[in-house]
Protein backbone atom coordinates (compact mmCIF):
# COMPACT_ATOMS: atom_id res chain seq x y z
CA UNK A 1 0.00 0.00 0.00
CA UNK A 2 2.97 2.62 1.58
CA UNK A 3 4.88 1.60 -1.92
CA UNK A 4 1.77 2.39 -4.36
CA UNK A 5 1.84 6.17 -2.48
CA UNK A 6 5.21 6.42 -2.74
CA UNK A 7 5.08 5.44 -6.62
CA UNK A 8 2.42 8.56 -6.50
CA UNK A 9 3.85 11.08 -5.22
CA UNK A 10 6.89 10.75 -6.75
CA UNK A 11 6.24 12.81 -9.88
CA UNK A 12 6.56 16.57 -8.81
CA UNK A 13 3.56 16.94 -11.13
CA UNK A 14 1.42 14.52 -8.73
CA UNK A 15 1.98 16.25 -5.49
CA UNK A 16 1.50 20.04 -7.15
CA UNK A 17 -2.20 18.37 -8.32
CA UNK A 18 -2.64 17.12 -4.60
CA UNK A 19 -1.77 20.43 -3.07
CA UNK A 20 -3.96 22.14 -5.51
CA UNK A 21 -6.25 19.86 -4.73
CA UNK A 22 -6.10 20.88 -1.01
CA UNK A 23 -6.44 24.03 -1.36
CA UNK A 24 -9.56 23.98 -4.45
CA UNK A 25 -11.62 21.84 -2.88
CA UNK A 26 -12.32 23.51 0.94
CA UNK A 27 -12.80 26.71 -0.67
CA UNK A 28 -15.46 24.97 -3.38
CA UNK A 29 -16.72 23.05 -0.48
CA UNK A 30 -17.51 26.38 1.43
CA UNK A 31 -18.63 28.49 -1.25
CA UNK A 32 -21.28 25.52 -2.11
CA UNK A 33 -22.62 25.31 1.20
CA UNK A 34 -24.11 29.58 0.57
CA UNK A 35 -24.73 29.08 -3.33
CA UNK A 36 -27.01 25.71 -3.02
CA UNK A 37 -28.64 27.64 -0.27
CA UNK A 38 -29.31 30.88 -1.71
CA UNK A 39 -30.37 28.55 -5.05
CA UNK A 40 -27.70 29.90 -7.11
CA UNK A 41 -26.68 27.42 -8.81
CA UNK A 42 -28.00 28.37 -12.09
CA UNK A 43 -25.74 30.97 -11.31
CA UNK A 44 -22.20 29.98 -11.25
CA UNK A 45 -23.32 27.45 -13.72
CA UNK A 46 -23.98 30.65 -16.17
CA UNK A 47 -20.43 31.97 -14.90
CA UNK A 48 -18.94 29.15 -16.12
CA UNK A 49 -19.87 29.38 -19.23
CA UNK A 50 -19.02 33.04 -19.42
CA UNK A 51 -15.17 32.16 -19.05
CA UNK A 52 -15.04 30.78 -22.88
CA UNK A 53 -16.68 34.39 -23.56
CA UNK A 54 -14.04 35.85 -21.59
CA UNK A 55 -10.99 33.97 -22.81
CA UNK A 56 -12.68 34.53 -26.72
CA UNK A 57 -12.87 38.26 -25.74
CA UNK A 58 -8.70 37.99 -24.84
CA UNK A 59 -8.01 36.39 -28.53
CA UNK A 60 -9.93 38.93 -30.25
CA UNK A 61 -8.27 42.14 -28.14
CA UNK A 62 -4.84 40.32 -28.53
CA UNK A 63 -4.31 40.43 -24.53
CA UNK A 64 -1.39 38.27 -24.10
CA UNK A 65 -2.73 36.52 -20.68
CA UNK A 66 -6.59 35.38 -21.17
CA UNK A 67 -7.12 34.68 -17.54
CA UNK A 68 -7.04 38.27 -17.22
CA UNK A 69 -9.81 39.06 -20.32
CA UNK A 70 -11.69 35.87 -18.31
CA UNK A 71 -12.06 37.20 -14.82
CA UNK A 72 -12.77 40.75 -15.36
CA UNK A 73 -15.52 39.64 -17.91
CA UNK A 74 -16.73 37.60 -15.38
CA UNK A 75 -17.18 39.94 -12.78
CA UNK A 76 -18.98 42.22 -14.91
CA UNK A 77 -21.61 39.22 -15.92
CA UNK A 78 -22.06 38.28 -12.52
CA UNK A 79 -22.84 42.26 -12.04
CA UNK A 80 -25.36 41.24 -14.86
CA UNK A 81 -26.48 38.71 -13.22
CA UNK A 82 -27.09 40.17 -9.80
CA UNK A 83 -28.86 42.83 -11.39
CA UNK A 84 -31.48 40.88 -13.29
CA UNK A 85 -32.23 38.81 -10.37
CA UNK A 86 -33.02 41.85 -8.09
CA UNK A 87 -35.40 42.59 -10.91
CA UNK A 88 -37.41 39.70 -9.18
CA UNK A 89 -39.00 38.67 -12.78
CA UNK A 90 -40.92 35.87 -12.59
CA UNK A 91 -38.63 34.12 -15.22
CA UNK A 92 -35.41 35.11 -13.89
CA UNK A 93 -33.84 31.30 -14.81
CA UNK A 94 -35.04 31.51 -18.27
CA UNK A 95 -33.40 35.02 -19.05
CA UNK A 96 -30.11 34.30 -17.00
CA UNK A 97 -30.17 30.91 -19.40
CA UNK A 98 -30.41 33.11 -22.36
CA UNK A 99 -27.48 35.50 -21.58
CA UNK A 100 -25.40 32.25 -20.52
CA UNK A 101 -25.94 30.54 -23.98
CA UNK A 102 -25.49 34.00 -25.66
CA UNK A 103 -22.42 34.30 -23.83
CA UNK A 104 -21.12 30.89 -24.25
CA UNK A 105 -22.23 31.21 -28.02
CA UNK A 106 -20.21 33.84 -29.04
CA UNK A 107 -17.52 32.82 -27.17
CA UNK A 108 -17.39 29.04 -28.87
CA UNK A 109 -17.65 30.85 -32.38
CA UNK A 110 -14.73 33.64 -31.82
CA UNK A 111 -12.75 30.79 -30.66
CA UNK A 112 -13.41 28.00 -33.50
CA UNK A 113 -12.54 30.67 -36.21
CA UNK A 114 -10.64 29.26 -38.73
CA UNK A 115 -11.33 25.35 -37.40
CA UNK A 116 -8.63 25.98 -33.92
CA UNK A 117 -11.13 25.03 -31.41
CA UNK A 118 -9.29 21.93 -30.20
CA UNK A 119 -6.38 24.67 -28.92
CA UNK A 120 -8.86 25.66 -26.34
CA UNK A 121 -10.90 22.00 -25.40
CA UNK A 122 -8.65 21.50 -22.86
CA UNK A 123 -10.52 24.27 -20.97
CA UNK A 124 -13.68 22.12 -20.81
CA UNK A 125 -12.32 19.36 -18.93
CA UNK A 126 -9.20 20.97 -17.26
CA UNK A 127 -6.18 19.61 -16.19
CA UNK A 128 -5.03 19.63 -12.72
CA UNK A 129 -2.12 17.98 -13.48
CA UNK A 130 -0.81 20.49 -15.46
CA UNK A 131 -1.23 23.15 -12.49
CA UNK A 132 2.62 25.04 -11.78
CA UNK A 133 4.07 26.38 -8.26
CA UNK A 134 3.09 30.23 -8.99
CA UNK A 135 -0.90 28.91 -10.25
CA UNK A 136 -1.16 27.34 -6.74
CA UNK A 137 0.36 30.34 -4.88
CA UNK A 138 -2.74 32.20 -6.55
CA UNK A 139 -4.58 29.88 -5.00
CA UNK A 140 -3.97 30.12 -1.82
CA UNK A 141 -3.97 33.99 -2.23
CA UNK A 142 -7.83 33.31 -2.97
CA UNK A 143 -8.25 31.01 -0.62
CA UNK A 144 -7.12 33.33 2.42
CA UNK A 145 -9.50 36.44 1.10
CA UNK A 146 -12.30 34.16 0.75
CA UNK A 147 -11.47 33.25 4.12
CA UNK A 148 -11.88 36.29 5.55
CA UNK A 149 -14.60 36.95 3.53
CA UNK A 150 -16.85 34.16 4.39
CA UNK A 151 -15.97 34.71 8.51
CA UNK A 152 -17.43 38.56 7.87
CA UNK A 153 -19.98 37.39 5.48
CA UNK A 154 -21.33 34.26 6.11
CA UNK A 155 -24.35 35.41 8.62
CA UNK A 156 -25.45 38.41 6.62
CA UNK A 157 -25.28 35.82 3.49
CA UNK A 158 -27.21 33.94 5.35
CA UNK A 159 -29.64 36.12 6.68
CA UNK A 160 -30.26 37.42 2.99
CA UNK A 161 -31.39 34.14 1.93
CA UNK A 162 -33.82 33.85 4.65
CA UNK A 163 -35.91 36.57 4.61
CA UNK A 164 -33.83 39.98 2.72
CA UNK A 165 -36.67 42.39 4.27
CA UNK A 166 -36.16 41.24 7.49
CA UNK A 167 -32.36 41.31 6.74
CA UNK A 168 -32.13 44.97 5.47
CA UNK A 169 -33.95 46.14 8.77
CA UNK A 170 -31.57 44.39 10.79
CA UNK A 171 -28.93 47.34 9.01
CA UNK A 172 -27.37 44.89 6.73
CA UNK A 173 -26.11 45.82 3.56
CA UNK A 174 -27.91 43.14 1.15
CA UNK A 175 -26.37 44.28 -2.06
CA UNK A 176 -22.84 44.78 -1.01
CA UNK A 177 -22.78 41.92 0.44
CA UNK A 178 -24.29 40.17 -2.63
CA UNK A 179 -21.76 41.45 -5.06
CA UNK A 180 -18.94 40.74 -3.22
CA UNK A 181 -20.05 37.17 -3.09
CA UNK A 182 -20.64 37.43 -6.65
CA UNK A 183 -17.45 38.58 -7.41
CA UNK A 184 -15.90 36.01 -5.31
CA UNK A 185 -17.99 32.87 -7.28
CA UNK A 186 -16.88 34.74 -10.52
CA UNK A 187 -13.10 34.62 -9.48
CA UNK A 188 -12.96 31.05 -8.57
CA UNK A 189 -15.27 30.04 -10.91
CA UNK A 190 -12.86 31.30 -13.61
CA UNK A 191 -9.41 30.65 -12.06
CA UNK A 192 -9.96 26.95 -10.98
CA UNK A 193 -11.38 26.05 -14.62
CA UNK A 194 -8.36 25.54 -15.87
CA UNK A 195 -8.59 22.55 -13.46
CA UNK A 196 -11.36 21.66 -13.32
CA UNK A 197 -13.15 22.39 -16.48
CA UNK A 198 -16.16 24.27 -17.66
CA UNK A 199 -18.28 21.29 -17.66
CA UNK A 200 -17.19 20.25 -14.32
CA UNK A 201 -16.79 22.90 -12.50
CA UNK A 202 -20.28 23.52 -11.13
CA UNK A 203 -20.89 20.08 -9.98
CA UNK A 204 -17.60 20.93 -7.73
CA UNK A 205 -19.38 23.66 -6.08
CA UNK A 206 -22.77 22.15 -5.75
CA UNK A 207 -22.32 18.20 -5.10
CA UNK A 208 -20.36 18.94 -1.98
CA UNK A 209 -22.78 21.03 -0.13
CA UNK A 210 -25.66 19.34 -1.61
CA UNK A 211 -24.97 16.30 -0.19
CA UNK A 212 -24.21 17.68 3.15
CA UNK A 213 -27.19 18.77 3.15
CA UNK A 214 -29.03 15.75 2.44
CA UNK A 215 -27.61 14.83 6.07
CA UNK A 216 -27.42 18.44 8.06
CA UNK A 217 -29.46 19.79 10.88
CA UNK A 218 -27.54 22.88 11.12
CA UNK A 219 -24.94 25.72 9.98
CA UNK A 220 -21.61 24.00 11.83
CA UNK A 221 -22.61 20.36 10.25
CA UNK A 222 -23.53 22.09 6.73
CA UNK A 223 -20.11 23.77 6.64
CA UNK A 224 -18.23 20.95 7.83
CA UNK A 225 -19.72 18.03 6.27
CA UNK A 226 -19.43 20.13 3.08
CA UNK A 227 -16.04 20.51 3.18
CA UNK A 228 -15.36 17.45 4.14
CA UNK A 229 -16.83 15.51 0.73
CA UNK A 230 -15.36 18.29 -1.35
CA UNK A 231 -11.91 17.49 -0.01
CA UNK A 232 -12.54 13.89 0.31
CA UNK A 233 -13.66 13.48 -3.12
CA UNK A 234 -10.95 15.83 -4.46
CA UNK A 235 -8.27 13.38 -3.01
CA UNK A 236 -9.67 10.12 -3.88
CA UNK A 237 -10.70 11.15 -7.25
CA UNK A 238 -6.75 12.18 -7.98
CA UNK A 239 -5.52 8.46 -6.70
CA UNK A 240 -8.22 6.62 -8.77
CA UNK A 241 -7.39 8.50 -11.77
CA UNK A 242 -3.88 7.92 -11.64
CA UNK A 243 -4.20 4.29 -11.26
CA UNK A 244 -6.72 4.13 -13.86
CA UNK A 245 -5.26 7.02 -16.19
CA UNK A 246 -8.73 8.71 -16.55
CA UNK A 247 -8.82 12.17 -16.78
CA UNK A 248 -8.84 13.61 -12.59
CA UNK A 249 -11.66 16.16 -13.14
CA UNK A 250 -14.57 13.80 -14.35
CA UNK A 251 -12.96 11.21 -11.68
CA UNK A 252 -13.67 13.75 -8.91
CA UNK A 253 -17.02 14.24 -10.09
CA UNK A 254 -17.52 10.93 -9.98
CA UNK A 255 -16.96 10.61 -6.44
CA UNK A 256 -18.64 13.38 -5.37
CA UNK A 257 -21.64 12.25 -7.29
CA UNK A 258 -21.72 8.50 -5.31
CA UNK A 259 -21.31 10.86 -1.97
CA UNK A 260 -24.93 12.34 -3.00
CA UNK A 261 -26.65 9.38 -3.58
CA UNK A 262 -25.27 8.22 -0.26
CA UNK A 263 -26.08 10.69 1.90
CA UNK A 264 -29.34 10.92 -0.21
CA UNK A 265 -30.23 7.36 0.56
CA UNK A 266 -28.97 7.92 4.50
CA UNK A 267 -30.93 11.17 4.90
CA UNK A 268 -34.29 9.58 3.75
CA UNK A 269 -34.25 6.81 6.69
CA UNK B 1 -31.10 40.23 30.89
CA UNK B 2 -32.16 42.74 29.64
CA UNK B 3 -33.99 45.88 31.65
CA UNK B 4 -37.65 46.55 31.66
CA UNK B 5 -38.04 50.33 30.86
CA UNK B 6 -41.96 51.46 31.59
CA UNK B 7 -43.26 53.32 29.07
CA UNK B 8 -42.37 56.91 29.01
CA UNK B 9 -45.22 58.49 27.05
CA UNK B 10 -42.62 60.85 25.78
CA UNK B 11 -41.60 59.60 22.17
CA UNK B 12 -44.06 59.40 18.65
CA UNK B 13 -43.83 58.20 15.67
CA UNK B 14 -44.85 60.51 13.17
CA UNK B 15 -45.40 59.43 9.32
CA UNK B 16 -46.86 62.08 7.24
CA UNK B 17 -47.95 61.73 3.71
CA UNK B 18 -46.48 58.53 3.19
CA UNK B 19 -46.88 57.95 -0.27
CA UNK B 20 -46.15 54.45 -2.78
CA UNK B 21 -46.57 53.77 -6.30
CA UNK B 22 -45.17 51.35 -8.87
CA UNK B 23 -45.26 52.82 -11.78
CA UNK B 24 -48.57 54.61 -12.90
CA UNK B 25 -50.62 52.55 -10.08
CA UNK B 26 -50.66 54.22 -6.98
CA UNK B 27 -50.95 52.20 -4.11
CA UNK B 28 -50.87 54.22 -1.27
CA UNK B 29 -51.09 58.21 -0.63
CA UNK B 30 -51.27 60.51 1.78
CA UNK B 31 -50.95 58.21 5.07
CA UNK B 32 -50.58 59.77 8.26
CA UNK B 33 -50.41 58.47 11.52
CA UNK B 34 -48.85 59.38 14.64
CA UNK B 35 -47.82 56.05 16.89
CA UNK B 36 -47.09 56.73 20.63
CA UNK B 37 -44.88 54.53 22.75
CA UNK B 38 -46.77 51.65 24.81
CA UNK B 39 -49.57 51.58 22.43
CA UNK B 40 -50.86 48.85 19.95
CA UNK B 41 -51.79 49.89 16.84
CA UNK B 42 -53.60 47.47 14.53
CA UNK B 43 -54.00 48.33 10.89
CA UNK B 44 -56.89 46.71 9.05
CA UNK B 45 -58.07 46.62 5.99
CA UNK B 46 -59.09 44.14 3.00
CA UNK B 47 -57.05 41.65 0.49
CA UNK B 48 -54.37 44.11 -1.61
CA UNK B 49 -55.75 47.29 0.14
CA UNK B 50 -51.98 47.85 1.03
CA UNK B 51 -50.86 46.82 4.03
CA UNK B 52 -48.13 44.85 3.32
CA UNK B 53 -46.44 47.47 1.23
CA UNK B 54 -47.19 50.05 4.19
CA UNK B 55 -45.27 47.87 6.65
CA UNK B 56 -42.49 47.53 3.34
CA UNK B 57 -42.71 51.47 3.21
CA UNK B 58 -42.16 51.70 7.25
CA UNK B 59 -39.14 49.13 6.55
CA UNK B 60 -38.03 51.47 4.28
CA UNK B 61 -37.34 48.49 1.80
CA UNK B 62 -39.15 50.16 -1.35
CA UNK B 63 -39.40 53.61 -2.53
CA UNK B 64 -42.08 55.99 -1.02
CA UNK B 65 -42.79 59.44 -0.64
CA UNK B 66 -43.17 61.77 2.74
CA UNK B 67 -41.43 61.12 5.52
CA UNK B 68 -40.93 58.73 9.31
CA UNK B 69 -40.25 61.17 12.06
CA UNK B 70 -39.45 59.35 15.40
CA UNK B 71 -39.35 62.72 18.29
CA UNK B 72 -38.93 62.91 21.81
CA UNK B 73 -41.73 65.11 22.20
CA UNK B 74 -40.29 66.26 25.76
CA UNK B 75 -37.70 67.88 24.40
CA UNK B 76 -38.64 67.67 20.69
CA UNK B 77 -35.31 66.01 19.49
CA UNK B 78 -35.44 63.50 16.36
CA UNK B 79 -33.74 60.31 16.73
CA UNK B 80 -33.06 57.43 14.63
CA UNK B 81 -35.73 54.91 14.78
CA UNK B 82 -35.36 51.09 15.13
CA UNK B 83 -37.86 48.44 13.82
CA UNK B 84 -38.47 44.81 15.05
CA UNK B 85 -39.85 43.64 12.22
CA UNK B 86 -41.87 40.12 12.09
CA UNK B 87 -42.08 39.04 9.02
CA UNK B 88 -45.19 36.20 7.75
CA UNK B 89 -42.85 33.85 6.88
CA UNK B 90 -39.15 32.68 6.28
CA UNK B 91 -37.81 31.51 3.33
CA UNK B 92 -36.81 28.36 3.98
CA UNK B 93 -37.50 24.65 3.22
CA UNK B 94 -38.10 22.07 5.97
CA UNK B 95 -35.02 20.22 5.95
CA UNK B 96 -33.09 23.10 5.32
CA UNK B 97 -30.01 22.88 7.53
CA UNK B 98 -30.31 25.93 9.99
CA UNK B 99 -31.27 25.65 13.68
CA UNK B 100 -32.86 28.25 15.96
CA UNK B 101 -29.47 29.57 17.14
CA UNK B 102 -28.06 29.93 13.36
CA UNK B 103 -31.10 32.08 12.04
CA UNK B 104 -30.62 34.32 15.51
CA UNK B 105 -26.93 34.61 15.15
CA UNK B 106 -27.16 35.20 11.48
CA UNK B 107 -29.57 38.38 12.17
CA UNK B 108 -28.26 39.60 15.48
CA UNK B 109 -24.56 38.63 15.83
CA UNK B 110 -21.69 38.74 14.38
CA UNK B 111 -19.79 35.41 15.03
CA UNK B 112 -20.02 33.54 12.36
CA UNK B 113 -22.49 30.48 12.59
CA UNK B 114 -20.49 27.83 11.30
CA UNK B 115 -18.19 27.69 14.24
CA UNK B 116 -20.22 28.43 17.87
CA UNK B 117 -20.30 30.23 20.97
CA UNK B 118 -21.28 29.80 24.40
CA UNK B 119 -21.92 33.59 25.07
CA UNK B 120 -23.69 34.01 21.77
CA UNK B 121 -25.58 30.60 22.69
CA UNK B 122 -26.95 31.96 26.05
CA UNK B 123 -27.64 35.36 24.83
CA UNK B 124 -30.25 33.60 22.49
CA UNK B 125 -31.37 31.82 25.23
CA UNK B 126 -32.23 34.70 27.42
CA UNK B 127 -34.36 36.64 24.75
CA UNK B 128 -36.30 33.02 23.87
CA UNK B 129 -36.83 32.95 27.47
CA UNK B 130 -39.55 35.64 27.12
CA UNK B 131 -41.46 33.69 24.89
CA UNK B 132 -41.13 30.57 26.19
CA UNK B 133 -39.23 29.15 23.49
CA UNK B 134 -35.39 28.65 24.50
CA UNK B 135 -36.14 24.76 24.09
CA UNK B 136 -36.38 25.30 20.92
CA UNK B 137 -33.08 26.51 20.41
CA UNK B 138 -31.32 23.68 18.59
CA UNK B 139 -34.72 22.44 16.42
CA UNK B 140 -34.29 22.74 12.68
CA UNK B 141 -35.93 26.16 11.71
CA UNK B 142 -37.51 24.44 9.14
CA UNK B 143 -39.60 21.83 11.07
CA UNK B 144 -40.88 24.17 13.81
CA UNK B 145 -44.61 24.73 13.90
CA UNK B 146 -46.56 28.23 13.05
CA UNK B 147 -46.47 29.45 16.91
CA UNK B 148 -42.97 27.89 17.58
CA UNK B 149 -41.35 29.92 14.84
CA UNK B 150 -43.53 33.00 15.60
CA UNK B 151 -41.96 32.79 18.97
CA UNK B 152 -38.58 32.86 17.82
CA UNK B 153 -38.92 35.23 15.37
CA UNK B 154 -40.90 37.92 18.03
CA UNK B 155 -37.55 37.27 20.54
CA UNK B 156 -35.45 38.01 17.70
CA UNK B 157 -37.12 40.93 17.07
CA UNK B 158 -37.13 42.56 19.99
CA UNK B 159 -33.48 41.50 21.01
CA UNK B 160 -31.94 44.99 20.66
CA UNK B 161 -34.65 46.19 22.26
CA UNK B 162 -36.43 48.06 19.48
CA UNK B 163 -38.72 51.46 19.60
CA UNK B 164 -41.11 49.84 17.12
CA UNK B 165 -42.19 46.33 16.75
CA UNK B 166 -43.81 45.64 13.48
CA UNK B 167 -45.62 42.76 12.69
CA UNK B 168 -47.03 41.61 9.66
CA UNK B 169 -49.92 39.35 10.10
CA UNK B 170 -48.41 37.06 12.63
CA UNK B 171 -50.97 35.22 13.39
CA UNK B 172 -51.74 32.84 10.42
CA UNK B 173 -51.56 29.22 10.80
CA UNK B 174 -52.38 29.24 14.78
CA UNK B 175 -55.49 28.10 16.88
CA UNK B 176 -57.01 30.24 19.01
CA UNK B 177 -55.73 28.95 22.33
CA UNK B 178 -52.11 30.52 20.59
CA UNK B 179 -53.86 33.66 19.40
CA UNK B 180 -54.74 34.29 22.90
CA UNK B 181 -51.40 33.75 24.22
CA UNK B 182 -49.97 35.56 21.36
CA UNK B 183 -51.96 39.25 22.32
CA UNK B 184 -51.58 38.83 25.78
CA UNK B 185 -48.09 38.63 24.87
CA UNK B 186 -48.28 41.88 23.20
CA UNK B 187 -50.16 43.17 25.98
CA UNK B 188 -47.49 42.25 28.34
CA UNK B 189 -44.52 43.65 25.93
CA UNK B 190 -46.30 47.54 25.47
CA UNK B 191 -46.66 47.88 28.76
CA UNK B 192 -43.48 46.73 30.32
CA UNK B 193 -40.95 47.38 27.34
CA UNK B 194 -40.17 51.05 26.26
CA UNK B 195 -41.74 49.98 22.88
CA UNK B 196 -44.94 51.03 20.38
CA UNK B 197 -46.52 47.98 18.52
CA UNK B 198 -47.91 47.97 15.15
CA UNK B 199 -49.83 45.21 13.60
CA UNK B 200 -51.12 44.26 10.71
CA UNK B 201 -54.01 41.71 11.53
CA UNK B 202 -57.26 40.14 10.12
CA UNK B 203 -58.89 38.98 13.28
CA UNK B 204 -61.43 41.44 14.01
CA UNK B 205 -62.21 40.40 17.44
CA UNK B 206 -58.84 40.56 18.95
CA UNK B 207 -58.17 43.71 17.45
CA UNK B 208 -60.97 45.43 19.34
CA UNK B 209 -60.42 43.48 22.43
CA UNK B 210 -56.28 44.43 22.49
CA UNK B 211 -55.51 47.61 20.47
CA UNK B 212 -55.83 50.81 21.67
CA UNK B 213 -55.88 52.37 17.88
CA UNK B 214 -57.27 51.01 14.81
CA UNK B 215 -56.44 52.16 11.10
CA UNK B 216 -58.80 51.08 8.22
CA UNK B 217 -56.70 51.04 5.06
CA UNK B 218 -57.78 51.15 1.58
CA UNK B 219 -55.01 52.76 -0.48
CA UNK B 220 -55.11 55.48 2.40
CA UNK B 221 -56.18 56.06 5.70
CA UNK B 222 -60.35 55.19 5.42
CA UNK B 223 -60.47 55.87 9.25
CA UNK B 224 -58.54 55.97 12.43
CA UNK B 225 -59.31 55.82 16.35
CA UNK B 226 -60.11 53.70 19.31
CA UNK B 227 -61.68 50.08 17.69
CA UNK B 228 -65.26 50.95 18.56
CA UNK B 229 -64.64 54.45 16.76
CA UNK B 230 -63.19 52.80 13.45
CA UNK B 231 -65.64 49.65 13.63
CA UNK B 232 -68.81 52.14 13.94
CA UNK B 233 -67.80 54.12 10.80
CA UNK B 234 -69.25 54.36 7.58
CA UNK B 235 -65.53 53.55 6.14
CA UNK B 236 -65.31 50.04 8.49
CA UNK B 237 -68.90 49.02 6.53
CA UNK B 238 -68.46 49.72 3.55
CA UNK B 239 -65.00 47.24 3.37
CA UNK B 240 -66.43 44.62 5.84
CA UNK B 241 -70.00 44.88 5.17
CA UNK B 242 -72.83 43.71 7.91
CA UNK B 243 -70.10 42.09 10.20
CA UNK B 244 -70.98 43.41 13.28
CA UNK B 245 -68.52 43.54 16.74
CA UNK B 246 -69.31 43.95 20.58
Amino acid sequence: MSNYFAELFQYDFMRRAFIAILVITPLLGILGTMIVHKKMAYFSDALGHSALTGIAIGVVLGVMDTNVSMVIFAIVFAFLLNQINRKNLAATDTIISVFASCSTAIGLAILSRGGNFSKYSGILVGDILSITSKEILYLVVIFAVTGVFWCVAVNKLNAISIHPTLAKSRNISVRLVEDIFAVIIALIVTLSIKWIGILLINALLILPAASSRNISSNMREYHGFSVLFSVFSGIIGLVISYFTNVATGPMIVIVASVIYFATYLYGKE
Amino acid sequence: MRKIIKPCGFHCIKMKDLGVSFGDQVVLEHINLHIHCGSLTAIIGRNGAGKSTLVKAILDDIPHQGTIEFRNTENGKIKHLKIGYVPQSLNLEPNAPMDVYDLITSFCFKYPIFLKKKSVENEIKEALEIFEAEGLIHKQVGKLSGGELQRVLLSMAIMDQPDLLLLDEPVSGIDKNGMDLFYQKMDYLRKNYDMSIVLISHDLDYVAKYADKVVLIDKTVMADGTPKKVFESEAFKNVFGGVSYE
